[in-house]
């Protein structure tokens, strides 16, 4: 049973680059669009392009203190800014009072987070919700748009696998992540994947406001279950790399009893689960320290309902 | 990779030139094999850790002494490329005599650390060889780095993996640097060159560099026993490749910020003939910059992420072919 979501319009867009300051396609695009904001201007829609992480950016490295990107948690938010505080969590606060504060009927309505990964992911929209229906017709939309090239929808709504992203103080948060790209390194063809994305992004938005409708749809998506670590010794070192066969292979299927890790002494570690899983974020250099060597994920289908700009 | 035309040709200048005398050589009795002189480029790391953990002599007197160093301790824990500044280029001749106090960089005190547990750089109480292990971002395979086109031994090993590594690219790549301004660890010991791996992402461990990486490594100390028991290896012609320049980025005069991307022609295209002409970089804007030089080079570091802060997007060099003579170790007769 499906019936119309009426949804305000999406004037207020951001999109932040720099959220990892080594992360170079968004640092560069966000750069370039505050310079010239002509390819980022649509009408009835205020987009604005934003550094989050600037003392990162400039040291091009992934943070200062802590991870930007982890740092938007209720906790660190109800924090008072004029107080001593991590580099990350006094910008957490001052990118909520900008673009939220979260939770809020003043935040920003869209807000799109460019990442990369060295993961070979392809260009990758992630979702914090499979019942935001705005959110899902434009990842359906942005697909359709960008076809033959690929684009998988990943949906992290893990009770404890979910991070706070800074994104997430809009009320419609999209992660862009498009790999494989090293870090501190900027690859034409990423650069290029990741503008033409965004400009079918805000391309919806500006129909969206303007009134056209969405009928309802389906979106084929990715839905975090659980995340591996590498094997370790004692001391917490790990004692094996991602096995040849999985290395590069985010989104293909692994099945019980197939090779998931190599040991540095040349031993096969299999993958012991029970059914066949889709891992994603397969060697992401920034995960060594989160203790994760790829996330599994299960495939699952979500309905996007028609929705329809209300303005008031 | 050699070819059947590359055999060809060297069958034909070997007996084209004067047959040059075998050179005797002393033994290569210490070798020290680096890892973690840039504390983010992973295989090195986790392959001195494993020769750390190994330990045991092989038996024999022609094999060597094995020296397995983490050069930059505090740059792996943090897996940074360095901590004030960068270490492999910390050892001129200049920069390793600089008086050492509090404020000196902590890369500055580690070089010259390092300089005395395996060198002096320059005297004869150095190690025999140092093998630095590295790894690009750059599409370059397997790289040996010298500062020299007539060290015999580092080119017939470079010749070994190339023979004995049919299925990966294995070039040697000459700096044309005197001793005294060479920066680089290699540069310590009486042979040496950094063994360069690529393409893998800093911070990253990829299963098959490492099996490149540990196979080029066991080729070297594979060549080393052998040439130690008295094998003779014979002459042969080499192709190598001399630095001649590098090229930056195109930038903003004023916030000096890169206008462009390599171009996707040029991306991981390492090694290829460079004409003029040929597309380089595509700006933000949709325009492409070529290639205006006359001679045509080869571009290698290609988008090597380190370089950005050094004004490098890649770096050009000619092809040229050196003859290396038959070397043999050095006995008590031939002394």
């Amino acid at each position: 049973m499906s019936c119309e979501v009426s949804l305000p319009e999406a004037k207020k867009v951001a999109i932040f680059g720099g959220t990892h300051g080594n992360e170079m396609s968004g640092v560069t695009l966000v750069n370039l669009w505050l310079k010239n904001r002509a390819e980022i201007r649509r009408s009835g829609v205020e987009v604005q392009p934003f550094i989050t992480n600037p003392r990162a950016v400039e040291k091009c490295t992934r943070y200062i203190d802590i991870d930007l990107n982890r740092a938007f948690t209720p906790e660190n938010l109800s924090k008072r800014e004029a107080e001593d505080h991590p580099y990350e969590i006094k910008r957490a606060l001052e990118i909520n009072r900008i673009f939220g504060p979260k939770g809020s009927s003043d935040a920003y309505d869209v807000i799109f987070d460019l990442h990369n990964t060295t993961s070979n992911m392809g260009c990758t929209l992630i979702l914090e919700s499979s019942q935001d229906h705005l959110n899902l017709q434009m990842v359906h939309y942005i697909k359709q748009a960008v076809a033959p090239m690929t684009c998988s929808v990943l949906v992290n709504e893990h009770p404890f696998l979910q991070y706070s992203t800074s994104r997430s103080v809009a009320k419609h948060p999209i992660g862009l992540e498009v790999g494989p790209q090293p870090q501190g390194v900027l690859r034409s063809n990423i650069f290029q994947s990741m503008r033409l994305i965004l400009r079918h992004a805000l391309d919806f938005i500006e129909l969206f406001n303007g009134g056209m409708e969405f009928p309802p749809c389906t979106v084929d998506v990715y839905q975090v279950t659980e995340r591996v670590d590498y094997p370790r010794d004692t001391n917490g070192n790990i004692t094996a790399m991602v096995h040849p066969n999985l290395q590069d292979c985010d989104w293909e299927p692994l099945n019980p009893g197939d090779p998931m890790f190599l040991t540095f002494d040349g031993r096969t570690v299999e993958y012991k689960g029970g059914n066949t899983v889709y891992p994603t974020f397969i060697n992401e250099a920034a995960y060594y320290e989160k203790q994760q060597a790829f996330v599994i994920t299960k495939r699952g289908t979500l309905i996007a309902r028609q929705i329809k700009v209300s303005k008031m | 990779m050699v070819t059947v035309a590359d055999q060809e040709e060297e069958r034909r200048s070997s007996h084209l030139i004067y047959k040059m005398e075998v050179v005797s050589l002393p033994a290569v009795s210490r070798v020290a094999i680096c890892g973690g002189t840039h504390g983010n480029e992973m295989t090195g790391v986790f392959l001195v850790k494993e020769l750390q953990k190994r330990k045991r002599k092989e038996e024999g007197a022609e094999a060597p002494d094995i020296l397995p160093v983490i050069s930059n301790p505090r740059a792996v824990q943090r897996c940074q490329r360095y901590i004030e500044t960068d270490l492999n280029r910390c050892f001129t001749t200049a920069t390793l005599s600089v008086p050492v106090s509090d404020g000196t960089p902590y890369e500055i005190q580690r070089a010259q650390e390092l300089n005395v547990f395996l060198g002096p750089k320059g005297s004869v109480k150095s190690v025999d060889l140092v093998c630095d292990l590295h790894n690009t971002t750059a599409n370059m395979g397997l790289c040996l780095i010298s500062y020299s086109e007539c060290d015999w031994i580092s080119l017939h090993i470079c010749r070994h993996l190339q023979k004995e590594m049919p299925s990966v690219p294995v070039r040697y790549i000459h700096y044309d640097v005197p001793l005294s301004e060479a920066y680089s660890l290699e540069s310590v010991g009486k042979h040496g060159f950094a063994m360069e791996v690529g393409p893998q992402p800093h911070g990253v461990v990829r299963a098959d560099v490492w099996g490149t990486m540990t196979e080029g490594v066991r080729l070297v100390l594979d060549w080393i026993k052998r040439f130690n028991s008295g094998v003779q290896f014979d002459d042969k012609v080499m192709e190598i490749y001399t630095l001649v320049k590098t090229i930056d980025y195109p930038r903003d005069p004023e916030t000096q910020m890169i206008t462009a991307t390599i171009h996707p022609q040029l991306q991981d295209h390492d090694f290829c003939l460079l004409h003029q002409g040929d597309p380089l970089f595509l700006t933000f804007s949709g325009n492409t910059e070529y290639y205006r030089g006359e001679e045509p080079l080869y571009p290698f570091f290609v988008n090597e992420s380190a370089y950005y802060e050094k004004g490098i997007a890649f770096l050009l060099a000619r092809k040229k072919k050196v003859n290396i003579p038959s070397v043999r170790v050095m006995t008590r007769e031939s002394v």
